[in-house]
């Protein structure tokens, strides 16, 4: 019964949807009160019905109601509670459930938060944001029914695959989520003001925060993502260019440019245009990251099921919006009016910067991406494109910007003195280098290229540093009005600062495992030691084992220093009764900011295993990294400037330097 | 500079640096991409050693021999013609005899035996690379009971 109450309130959030998205939009053409306000009421309305809808499944997740077909394809009676929880999204229509879900989430914040926002425009936007929710609803309940049951109800379930079965289900979908569905607010401002023919400072003012959060998000659940690959897999790598990692790391590389250029956008009142095509393709690279996930185009552990339907039903809502949005811009472009001018040489030539290298990226990635499922389309041919392909373009494409990055900050909107602006990052060139070629003797050599890797990553770093020390006039004036200067700096000073010594910190990660990591793959007998990294790992044996729904063997190997015993660490395989799928669970310990990591193999002869060892040197500096930009993100978004319909700030104090001020 | 002057100069710096991303795309397309080929494949297709190709198939059974510990030689087959593989390493934890997976690597001059450097059999017991079931399917090749594709 309670499975029924889940499935109609689905079926009334569409019409619920359908409303929002038509009436609203009507009340703006006519100018009518009643049905512009509609939209808030029926955005929250709309959300309260998707998140009954998704408190049932969850019940019936919990419950282990096996009648209904998703839960029993998905879940088992065994399974610890948390992943009877996250197991919810653990599968194709259960996360199409939780798309829905953050999507009213969202149009149900901007109805509940924009208050100040002019009515029409607050109208049109709730209408779009319903528009997608229609889509995505329908797709939902024709195609991907999560409440379908099942006769007669199986007794047993069969169970969710293993690989899913970890924290890391119930923290990266969700996050991931929150991110690229979060562009959809974006998308929906760009949509609305086209609609008008109107946009101006205001408009990138009001549509700054969402971006700025769902950016935050994206972040988070692609590191998130990241990380737990690189534990569960037992395969030691963090990022592998996968077209499902792509499909979330373009939306978040077109964010970072559009975060950059809504900047200019509220600042100058340029780059207005480019602003709101930005806005549209991020949220149309999450669309396509949702078809390539979803369709079951690529072949992926992301890829739950291949049901032909549900790809072109994706399809065309991608084309939909995607060809919708760009066919409006194509003809209500005219109406937009460019804004202010500015030297090449000056904060906003920076940013367009930014912008071009940022796209151009996108655009390698996007390349990398489609040309293999585009090739097999129309040749036949079968290819991949792995990580040379993409290195070799985003990779080097991405230098001259991570080179400019501190420059930003440092130039003066409209006209910037870039000569003066190399003679401040002088030192922080300097110190890069010092430490590139510090860290180059310390690991006793190794390639050349990674001296420069790191030293670009502590230029980041110092660089970002510099704008703050130089904006509080530290060295230039006495101490304490120095400190009260940085204290009295704008919060989003301090979020870009953060945001780009994460950046560096991700680099110097980034550049050390792939220079300075080592490999060895050795067979094992007990009382046998292995070096790695400075330590060195004896195996002491196996043992066998068991949990809730699997069984495992584990090896317990001693690490030690100098002969000094420091630690022990486990590695295991195990192995799931319901699928009997076998999976790794790898050993890994951290030093400072290192990983040894520990998987197992085959086992050969009476007690020998193949072990496979890693040493990451700076490692968690990749994630680490990120956390700093996540910080950067939260700070930036609690600037007062940014607060959605916060009115225009007072004057800044007059201790800040002319065109310091950002 | 005029605003004329000004557009143009960030038009043209665009222009260029999309020519040159471009550029560099078509260079990594031709220096970094592996064609996919199932074993039957092969005989046709003349493909030179130290060329990266991915190589899938099903492993044969009882063609899995470890040699000293890591080294590990199968056959993969597309049950017309079959591959021998050597790979150093750990397998995954689904490569089993009788199972679908894709390897890369290259062949060695002067040797038909393919030396990969990775081996991809994941994610799931019943699991068939769509790339090696829709070549043996193009081949054939009837698939057992178990060919869903996840």
């Amino acid at each position: 019964m309670i499975i029924e109450l889940g499935h109609y309130a689905l079926v009334l959030a569409l019409a619920t949807a359908v409303i929002q998205a038509a009436l609203p939009i009507l009340g703006a053409r006519l100018n009518d009160r009643g049905l512009m306000e509609l939209a808030s009421s029926a955005a929250v309305a709309c959300f309260l019905l998707v998140a009954f809808a998704f408190a049932v499944l969850t019940f019936a997740y919990v419950t282990s109601d096996f009648s209904v077909r998703n839960v029993w394809e998905n879940s088992h009676s065994l399974k610890p509670m948390i992943y009877k929880i996250s197991g919810v999204w653990g599968n194709h229509e259960g996360s199409m459930l939780l798309w829905l879900l953050i999507l009213t989430f969202f149009s149900a914040l901007v109805a509940s938060f924009g208050r100040n926002l002019p009515e029409t425009l607050k109208a049109n936007v709730l209408a779009v944001q319903a528009w997608i929710a229609v889509a995505f609803a329908l797709f939902i309940l024709l195609t991907s029914n999560p409440f379908a049951r099942l006769v007669p109800a199986p007794g047993e379930g069969k169970d969710l695959n293993p690989i899913l079965q970890d924290v890391g289900l119930a923290i990266h979908p969700p996050l991931l989520y929150l991110g690229y569905v979060g562009f959809s607010v974006c998308f929906s401002f760009a949509i609305a003001s086209l609609i008008e023919g109107r946009i101006d400072a205001a408009w990138a003012r009001w549509v700054r925060p969402w971006t700025l959060a769902a950016w935050t998000f994206l972040t988070a659940g692609i590191s998130m993502g990241s990380y737990w690959a690189y534990y569960e897999l037992g395969w030691g790598g963090w990022w592998f260019w996968d077209p499902v990692e792509n499909a979330s790391f373009m939306p978040w590389l077109a964010g970072t440019a559009l975060l950059h250029s809504a900047l200019v956008m509220e600042k100058r009142e340029a780059l207005k245009i480019w602003t709101v095509l930005l806005a549209i393709m991020t949220f149309s690279l999450s669309l396509l990251g949702t078809f390539l996930v979803r369709s079951g185009v690529l072949t992926s552990v992301h890829a739950f099921a291949t049901d032909p339907t549900r790809g072109i039903f994706i399809l065309a809502i991608l084309v939909f919006f995607i060809g919708g949005a760009f066919t409006l811009f194509a003809l209500r472009v005219s109406y937009l009016k460019a804004g202010g001018i500015f030297a090449p040489i000056s904060r906003e030539g920076a940013l367009v910067f930014n912008n071009l290298i940022l796209t151009t990226a996108t655009a390698t990635v996007l390349t990398g991406t489609l040309y293999p499922l585009v090739l097999e389309a129309l040749t036949g041919d079968k290819i991949s494109v792995g990580p040379p392909f993409f290195n070799m373009t985003f990779g080097l494409l991405m230098l001259p910007l991570l080179f400019a990055v501190p420059f930003g900050p440092l130039l003066a909107w409209k006209r910037g003195d870039l000569a003066g602006v190399s003679q401040r990052l002088f030192a922080s060139v300097a110190i890069g280098l010092v430490f590139g070629v510090a860290y180059y003797y310390f690991m006793n050599g190794g390639p050349v290229l990674a001296l420069f890797g790191i030293a670009l990553g502590v230029y980041l770093i110092a660089g970002s540093l510099t704008d703050l020390a130089l904006r509080s006039g530290l060295g230039k004036v006495a101490g304490n009005v120095a400190w009260r200067r940085f204290s009295g700096l704008p919060r989003s000073a301090f979020g870009t600062a953060l945001a780009h010594i994460g950046l560096g910190i991700t680099l110097i990660g980034i550049v050390a495992v792939t220079a300075f990591e080592t490999e060895t793959v050795v067979e094992m007998k007990p009382g046998m030691t292995v070096e790695a990294g400075g330590y060195t790992l004896r195996f002491d044996g196996m043992r066998n084992g068991s949990g809730p729904n699997y069984s495992e063997e584990s090896g317990h190997f001693t690490i030690s220093r100098g002969g000094v015993a420091l630690t022990e660490v486990w590695s295991s395989k195990r192995l799931y009764q319901a699928r009997r799928m076998p999976t790794t669970e790898a050993g890994i310990r951290t030093f400072g900011l290192s990983q040894l990591y520990v998987s197992l193999g085959d086992q050969i002869s009476e007690g020998g295993i193949v072990v496979r060892i890693w040493w990451k040197p700076m490692i968690l500096c990749i994630w680490g990294g990120t956390l700093f930009m996540m910080a950067g993100g939260f700070v930036s978004l609690s600037d007062r400037r940014l607060r959605v319909g916060a009115p225009a700030k007072a004057k800044r104090p007059k201790t800040v330097p002319v065109g310091a001020a950002e | 500079m005029t605003r004329k002057q000004k557009r143009l100069a960030i038009i043209g710096g665009g222009v260029g640096f999309l020519v040159l991303a471009a550029f560099l795309v078509m260079f990594a397309f031709s220096q970094a991409i592996a064609y996919f080929y199932v074993p039957s494949d092969l005989e046709k297709a003349d493909v030179p050693p130290g060329t990266r190709i991915r190589l899938g198939g099903v492993v044969e059974a009882g063609s899995v021999k470890r040699g000293d510990g890591k080294t590990v030689t199968f056959t993969v087959t597309d049950t017309l013609s079959g591959v021998p593989v050597t790979y150093t390493g750990i397998l995954p934890d689904l490569f089993r005899e009788g199972q679908g997976v894709v390897t890369e690597g290259t062949f060695v001059a002067g040797s038909s035996v393919f030396v990969a450097d990775s081996v991809l059999a994941k994610h799931d017991e019943t699991y068939m690379p769509k790339d090696v079931a829709d070549r043996l399917k193009a081949q054939g090749v009837e698939l057992s009971g178990k060919e869903t594709i996840k």
